[in-house]
């Protein structure tokens, strides 16, 4: 099996406080994947040191064999929605266009071709009407679709995504779905930081369970069982019966 | 050029150069920060200054600029300690680093053109004395020379970097996987900032660089959704305050860069209030408007919701109603008539009624609220 992901020995530690413990793990090519744990288990933190946000005490990140750097312009990254300040003076349509800005590289303006291709991409997402709207006007299932839209422009054939239906309505949730079902099926890989246990198996066909070390990854169908999640979420559980 | 409008000419220069770079500061949530570098800028002026004894030297230039970075530098390493937040760290930076200038100051330099009231305040009225000679010939004054070259300077800096500024500032996680590095984005902005307060200081005084750079950024802020629009409208109102505050000044006979600092205080506070679409009153008439149109809406539905029933005519009486409303007779009345004139409500014998075209607006909103959450 082709692996679009291959991460060893990772620890990530803030001073003497290890957020990771030596994360070994393998994420096939084209695979649509959920990384589940409970609150503090490092979720974020992994992708992060995944791509490079955050250096980790040990390990490294291989894609597709190569060092991140070398990479770059094939990984996406969908932020959580919280981590911008959506006041800022800008309209839809040129968050989207940020998207291209890796591509242009320095000094380099977006010009027309990245206009388009930016319009494109709020058309898949169903906000084309929004293009000239404030950003701060949006709610936050529309917040969402602009981010998403922003991952489609960067054109990657990895994208990880942190939280992206967290805070969002029933129905942006079910077109963020359909759209990483479409990029599933042309051949992209799809890494997403998830909350929510219950759409783990309708959503997704990959599972890593993650608490500061890897309980478990692989097929849904596979790990994503009592016996593994009981492992995942035990200090709740044991906190619940004590 | 007379010296009015040389000193004009040197605080409107200041005024661009300063916020032009103040809306990067003010969208990064750092004007504090700002402020911080304009004192501790001191520092760095002092030690270069005692190094080549000469006030003119560019060392201070390049003493200061590194003052302010270290002032960033020392903040942010503070701050990643976790133990203090991030306007403690500049609360406990800038004392240190401004204090140590001042005391400089008073032991080894009581005798030069050097002391604290002209870094806080300058004085701009001295400023066209100062003039730029080439080969014999006065050009003007090196004031404005200094500061026309800081300007362009950052004019160069946000056109060339306007795209990797945007992103790092809207979200450096982003920018950072995109190749875009905030950090470097980040100390590049921060040394420009001293630059500019440092070419600022002797002219027109740290409080005014801090005023400048951070009142017309915000002020722009309230009046535009556009980062382009935002740079220009500072600047725009960066130039009318210097030229309220020169003329209030010669008027009041007070000082000048003092009085430029308090006009950008009431061109902001004026934009506070009156901004059409963020400004204080039309946030208020807002509020009030919807709270109205919220009273209309819940009037309807009291309404709907005891039409028929047994107590109806205590409910609904037209004398009875506001007790239920719990609303004072007066509000009641004008809602009334209010909704009366637009044929939304009746009276049939001493009781309240609402008319088709009532019910259905109550029911849309209704799912509207509904719908919203």
């Amino acid at each position: 099996m082709e692996y679009a992901v291959a991460v060893n020995d990772l620890t990530v530690a803030y001073h003497k406080k290890p957020v990771l413990w030596d994360i070994d793990l393998e994420i096939p090519s084209g695979v649509l994947m959920a990384i589940v744990g409970p609150n503090g288990a490092g979720k974020s933190t992994l992708i992060k040191t995944m791509l490079n946000m955050i250096k980790p005490v040990t390990g490294e990140t291989r894609f597709w064999g190569e060092v991140y750097e070398k990479q770059r312009k094939n990984i996406g990254y969908v932020p959580q929605r919280g981590s911008v300040d959506w006041d800022f003076p800008t309209n839809v349509l040129d968050v989207v266009t940020m998207g291209t800005y890796g591509e242009l590289g320095w000094f380099k303006r977006p010009g027309k071709k990245e206009k388009e291709i930016a319009i494109r991409a709020l058309e898949k997402v169903d906000m084309l009407p929004f293009a000239d709207r404030q950003i701060s006007q949006l709610s936050g299932g529309q917040q969402q679709r602009v981010f998403l839209a922003r991952a489609l422009v960067q054109n990657a054939d990895i994208y990880f995504m942190d939280e992206p239906f967290q805070g969002v309505d029933a129905k942006t949730e079910r077109a963020i779905i359909s759209l990483l079902r479409e990029l599933r099926s042309i051949g992209k890989t799809v890494v997403v930081v998830h909350h929510d246990l219950q759409t783990v198996e309708e959503y997704f066909d990959w599972v890593t369970l993650l608490n500061k070390v890897i309980i478990a990854s692989g097929p849904v169908e596979k790990v994503f069982n009592e016996e593994n999640l009981m492992k995942a979420y035990k200090s709740k559980v044991d906190k619940l019966f004590s | 050029m007379n010296v009015q409008i040389e000193i004009q000419l040197i605080a409107i220069v200041v005024a661009l150069a300063c916020s032009t770079l103040g809306v990067f500061l003010i969208l990064r949530k750092m004007a504090m920060m700002a402020d911080a570098i304009g004192h501790t800028i001191l520092f760095g002026i002092v030690v270069a200054f005692f190094i080549t004894h000469d006030l003119n030297s560019p060392l201070l230039v390049i003493g200061a600029a590194l003052t302010g970075t270290l002032t960033v530098f020392l903040v942010e390493s503070i701050n990643k300690t976790k133990l203090v937040s991030e306007d403690s760290s500049i609360g406990l930076i800038f004392p240190l680093l401004f204090s140590i200038g001042v005391i400089l100051i008073s032991l080894y330099a009581g005798d030069v053109h050097l002391d604290t009231d002209s870094v806080l305040l300058g004085e701009i009225a001295f400023a066209p004395f100062n003039r730029f000679v080439v080969n014999g010939v006065d050009i003007g004054p090196s004031s404005l020379y200094v500061m026309g070259t800081i300007l362009i300077i950052n004019i160069i800096y946000v056109s060339l970097f306007y795209k990797e500024l945007k992103i790092s500032t809207f979200d450096p996680g982003l920018a950072m996987v995109l190749g875009i590095s905030p950090g470097i984005m980040h100390y590049s902005l921060m040394t420009l900032v001293s630059l500019t307060a440092v070419g600022a200081f002797d002219a027109v005084g740290a409080i005014l660089v801090v005023a400048f750079m951070v009142g017309p950024p915000t002020a722009a802020y309230l009046l535009t959704d556009d980062l382009k629009d935002m740079i220009f409208l500072s600047g725009i109102i960066g130039t009318i305050s210097v030229i309220l505050g020169y003329w209030t000044a010669r008027i009041f006979d007070v000082a000048i860069a003092g009085m430029m600092a308090v006009m950008v205080g009431v061109v902001f506070l004026l934009i506070f209030f009156f901004a059409p679409d963020r400004g204080l009153l039309s946030i208020m008439r807002r509020k009030k408007r919807q709270k109205y149109d919220f009273a209309q809406i819940s009037f309807l539905m009291h309404v709907i919701n005891h039409e028929g029933a047994e107590d109806e005519r205590e409910e609904l009486g037209k004398n009875t109603i506001h007790e239920h409303l719990g609303w004072n007779k007066e509000f009641v009345k004008d809602i009334f008539n209010n909704l009366y004139s637009s044929n939304l409500v009746y009276i049939e014998d001493d009781i309240i009624k609402v008319t088709e075209k009532g019910r259905d607006l109550a029911i849309s909103n209704a799912e509207e609220i509904v719908n919203g959450i």
